[in-house]
């Protein structure tokens, strides 16, 4: 490891480093510290928080099921058009969420290309809490798909070899085997995940809309609050902020093994 | 591409971007906008700038009270139009606007539904009929204060599926056939063209949005003086705005 880093290196990443502290300065000094605890406890705050944890953990619940086998299958099988998967795959992360919102919609919504079939079956997605989880699970999953398909790959494949000639079908290879061992990459995709769907904004309310209780997640409520009141806005994004450093403090061996 | 060469290509692409925030010219202005003067903004500023070759007009369309929160945290506008009274009063009272604000067109609200009304929609009651997806404005904007107060004066309670950001948003959402009925300005059924009808709300349950406009800065003067000059009223009457 170098000691002395050049200085043509070290001004950009220190003011790299400013450029990334100092918004959360400002939040951090803006606070209304003696009233953060009250802000907390009002009844529209711990709403947006309760239902914040619930679509949050759903998603990445979804994101688990729908993303593990998808990313077992990137990893695994060799088909034409992999690649496109793939990509498919990862483009909500960089697709703007409004976006992915107004695409759910065209999909999902009332008018949408399922939107018959799920009316016949008495579903409906905008306006809902279901419709939330829905928004935070397209934004999300690729980092469960991503982890995971890592952790795949970087799995030693003797262990599945050897339990296959032992006679273990494919699919108890695959729950008693690749399952277990890739619980760290797992739970290091979840982790991120969920963090994502907590702060999920943009797809949210445009395709669940914005109602007190029923979508009005934590984002939206600081969004919503902070003309009105900002205390409680700022209350909330550093609800955010503590929850999000709680996820990169725990996943820390994970994203920058020593 | 190796991790250094996205390196370089992020601190590229932001180098050429720096030029394109700073340096105004004397010649642009910037005007801040409520969402519901989304169609009539873009006419006006196109009749102003006839015959001011070398001028710049930039908009910045939003929920009035995001406006409000943007100019007091410094964000810079030259002239500010907003659809009620109280968010001007109070960027007067901080010492933010250049002159006092003048009271420059008026609108009405209307309710929006589909295209051919299919769920016979007549007036603000059969808003609270069961099944029927409704959404409004959030109370605080001002949209969604004067929904609240038709609807108050109506003695209708409605449970609106969503509060959306703003007037333009739930436009959208009937546009897109998610909603059934939203409570709009007269003039966004009017925007919309087809894609929304529009059923009158009773005189006696409306309310009047008297909308305001203030200069910020000396170089906003010269726009909003257009827009209360003949010419300018001539736009705002065409796209359905009540006079002053």
């Amino acid at each position: 490891m170098t000691r002395r880093p050049p200085l043509a290196l070290a001004v950009p990443a220190g003011l790299g480093v400013m450029f990334l502290a100092l918004p959360l300065v400002g939040l951090v000094q803006r606070a209304p510290w003696a009233a953060v605890g009250h802000q907390l406890a009002s009844h529209e705050v711990r709403q947006a928080l309760r239902l914040s944890l619930v679509t949050s953990l759903a998603a990445t619940a979804l994101a688990v099921v729908l993303g593990v086998p998808l990313a077992w299958v990137l990893a695994r099988v060799s088909f034409r058009g992999r690649a496109l998967v793939r990509a498919l795959a990862l483009l909500p992360i960089v697709l703007p969420p409004v976006v992915g919102g107004v695409a759910l919609l065209l999909a999902f919504g009332r008018r949408g290309l399922l939107g018959g079939w799920l009316a016949a079956l008495g579903v409906r997605l905008p306006f809902t809490t279901a419709g939330a989880v829905v928004a935070e699970t397209f934004v999300a999953m690729p980092f469960v798909v991503l982890a995971t398909e890592a952790g795949l790959r970087s799995l030693d494949p003797r262990y599945e070899e050897a339990a296959a000639t032992l006679g273990a079908r494919p699919w108890s290879v695959f729950r008693r085997v690749t399952l277990p061992l890739l619980a760290p990459s797992l739970g290091a995709g979840a982790a991120l995940c969920w963090a994502r769907a907590l702060g999920e904004f943009g797809a949210t309310i445009t395709f669940a809309g914005n109602l007190p209780g029923r979508t009005q997640t934590m984002p939206l409520a600081v969004y919503v609050a902070l003309e009105s009141q900002p205390d409680g806005a700022i209350a909330l994004s550093l609800l955010l902020v503590a929850v999000s450093v709680v996820v990169l403090v725990l996943l820390r061996r994970r994203l920058f093994p020593a | 591409m190796s991790a250094r060469r996205a390196i370089a290509a992020a601190v590229a692409a932001l180098a050429a971007l720096v030029p394109a925030c700073g340096g105004r010219s004397a010649h642009a202005v910037t005007v801040f906008g409520a969402a519901s003067l989304t169609g009539v903004l873009p006419e006006l500023r196109q009749e102003f700038l006839r015959g001011r070759a070398g001028e710049r007009i930039t908009l910045d369309l939003a929920g009035t009270p995001q406006l409000v929160a943007q100019i007091e945290a410094g964000a810079p506008a030259d002239v500010v139009a907003t659809a009620d009274e109280a968010s001007l009063a109070e960027l007067r009272a901080r010492r933010l606007l250049d002159g006092p604000p003048v009271v420059f067109a008026r609108n009405r609200l209307a309710i929006a539904v589909r295209p051919g009304n299919p769920r016979h929609i007549r007036d603000l009651a059969d808003l609270a009929q069961s099944g029927l997806v409704v959404v409004f404005a959030d109370a605080r904007v001002p949209a969604g204060k004067y929904a609240a107060a038709a609807l108050g004066r109506a003695h209708v309670s409605v449970h609106p599926a969503s509060l959306e950001q703003d007037v333009k948003a739930v436009v959208a959402k009937v546009v897109l056939g998610e909603a059934d009925a939203g409570i709009v300005y007269v003039t966004d059924v009017r925007a919309a063209g087809g894609k929304v009808g529009g059923v009158a709300i009773a005189a006696s349950d409306n309310v009047v949005a008297g909308y305001r406009i203030a200069a910020i800065t000396a170089r906003g003067r010269a726009f909003r003086d257009f827009v209360l000059s003949p010419d300018g009223q001539r736009v705002l009457r065409r796209a359905g705005f009540l006079s002053p």
